[in-house]
């Protein structure tokens, strides 16, 4: 036992240490949520999300930063900074007086909107939260594609049309049966009217004179209906066997 | 009779595989060296290693996918409503459900190819060296298949 404790205790030591170290990293990280991609059409105007989770309260030092790297550019430009509960505006650059602050500090967004959009700003953007005494962690990219015409994106019209005519189908599939059933029930509901009559025709015949008097001529024809129809049955019954033979 | 189901349950099996190969495979249309079909178009620059890229997003192609997709689905319920109209329905009933499924996969293959014939130029560089693929070709074989067989469902009533 003397001789594996020392051996054992430093790796143990190690694991604790490696374990700790990261669930530390993991909880004091700042990590920042854009999305990856956003497409805009010309001189329209075009949401930039950015929000972020931290272990820590949000603070009044709070500052969020919108990095801009243009398609095939080299370099990064802040065109968007927040700090101290206050927005600061690129009054400058491309982006001047384009861009418009909408986020909440409180409800960790840091979005802006992009106004008046042209083929120009196509590139990379960047969001940055540093929320002190949370000031580790990656950034996050969004990039953003400037259309003539918003291309649809992929799968929506299919999804669309496949969804639509399923349940299209299936509405009328459960329509049809709907409407079988109610007629079926009517049917059924009406045969057992006809022989709760006839019982009723026996018992009452000698009590009730008036209904005596109508039920007969209702019953009747019914029940001329009721024959002619089997007997049209039994007919068609008896070409369909009859064909079924000639086959 | 039972040569009579055979060849029906063939002919629908042959339906169901024309769909799923003119769905699937990269060969709708061909012009030198590249294939496209509904989800990518192929070329071959080098002889053998085919680089793929993702067909465009433009509506008409997705509906056309839609189509295909909405063919097979009917066709796969139809087949499994035939064999489960065989054991329930009553003698000399009719395999009217069965029927009208393969009907509806008919008439969307139709659609779909009709589409893809009247709208493929808003996805594809127009060239003189180009042709239509055998995957096209296929989805249009499978329609008159189709609709005969959904046909002969509907017609047909059960023996035994």
């Amino acid at each position: 036992m003397a001789p594996g404790a020392p051996s054992s205790s430093p790796s143990s030591i190690l694991a604790a240490l490696l374990f700790s170290s990261l669930v530390l990293s993991l909880a004091q990280a700042i990590v920042v949520y854009t999305d990856r991609e956003v497409h805009g059409a010309v001189g329209s105007r075009v949401t930039l999300h950015c929000s972020f989770w931290s272990s820590e309260w949000v603070s009044d030092d709070i500052s969020f930063t919108w990095r801009y790297q243009p398609e095939g550019g080299r370099d990064a430009i802040s065109i968007f900074h927040f700090a101290k509960g206050q927005p600061y505006i690129d009054e400058v650059g491309t982006f001047k007086e384009r861009i418009q602050w909408v986020g909440d500090p409180r409800w960790k967004d840091g979005s802006i909107v992009i106004h008046n959009l042209d083929y120009s700003d196509n590139g990379t953007f960047t969001c940055d939260v540093k929320n002190p005494p949370d000031i580790v962690g990656k950034t996050s990219k969004v990039t953003l594609y400037v259309f003539e015409k918003v291309p649809t994106r992929y799968g929506v019209v299919l999804g669309a049309v496949v969804g639509g005519v399923l349940g299209a189908v299936l509405l009328l599939l459960l329509l049809f049966y709907l409407v079988r059933y109610c007629w079926l029930r009517r049917q059924a509901a009406l045969r057992r009217r006809l022989s709760a009559m006839e019982k009723g025709k026996l018992h009452k015949s000698g009590k009730d004179s008036k209904r005596g008097r109508q039920t007969p001529v209702l019953y009747a024809m019914l029940d001329h209906s009721r024959s002619t129809k089997a007997a049209s049955e039994k007919k068609s019954k008896g070409l369909g066997e009859s064909r079924k033979d000639k086959k | 009779m039972l040569l009579l189901l055979l060849g029906i349950i063939v002919l629908h099996v042959a339906v169901l595989v024309l769909l799923f190969v003119s769905t699937i495979v990269s060969q709708w249309f061909m012009s030198n060296g590249h294939m496209m079909d509904l989800w990518q178009n192929c070329s071959m620059p080098g002889g053998n290693t085919r680089v793929c890229v993702l067909s465009s997003t433009n509506e008409w192609l997705q509906s056309v996918q839609a189509t295909m997709i909405l063919s097979i689905i009917f066709s796969v319920l139809s087949l499994f409503l035939f064999f489960y109209q065989l054991f329930t329905i009553t003698k000399g009933g009719r395999f009217y459900l069965t029927g009208i499924f393969q009907i509806l996969a008919g008439l969307c293959v139709m659609s779909a190819a009709s589409i893809y014939t009247v709208r493929h130029t808003e996805w594809h560089i127009y060239n003189s060296d180009n042709s239509y693929g055998f995957a096209y070709i296929l989805a249009w074989v499978a329609f008159p298949l189709a609709l005969l067989s959904g046909f002969i469902y509907v017609i047909l009533r059960k023996r035994d």
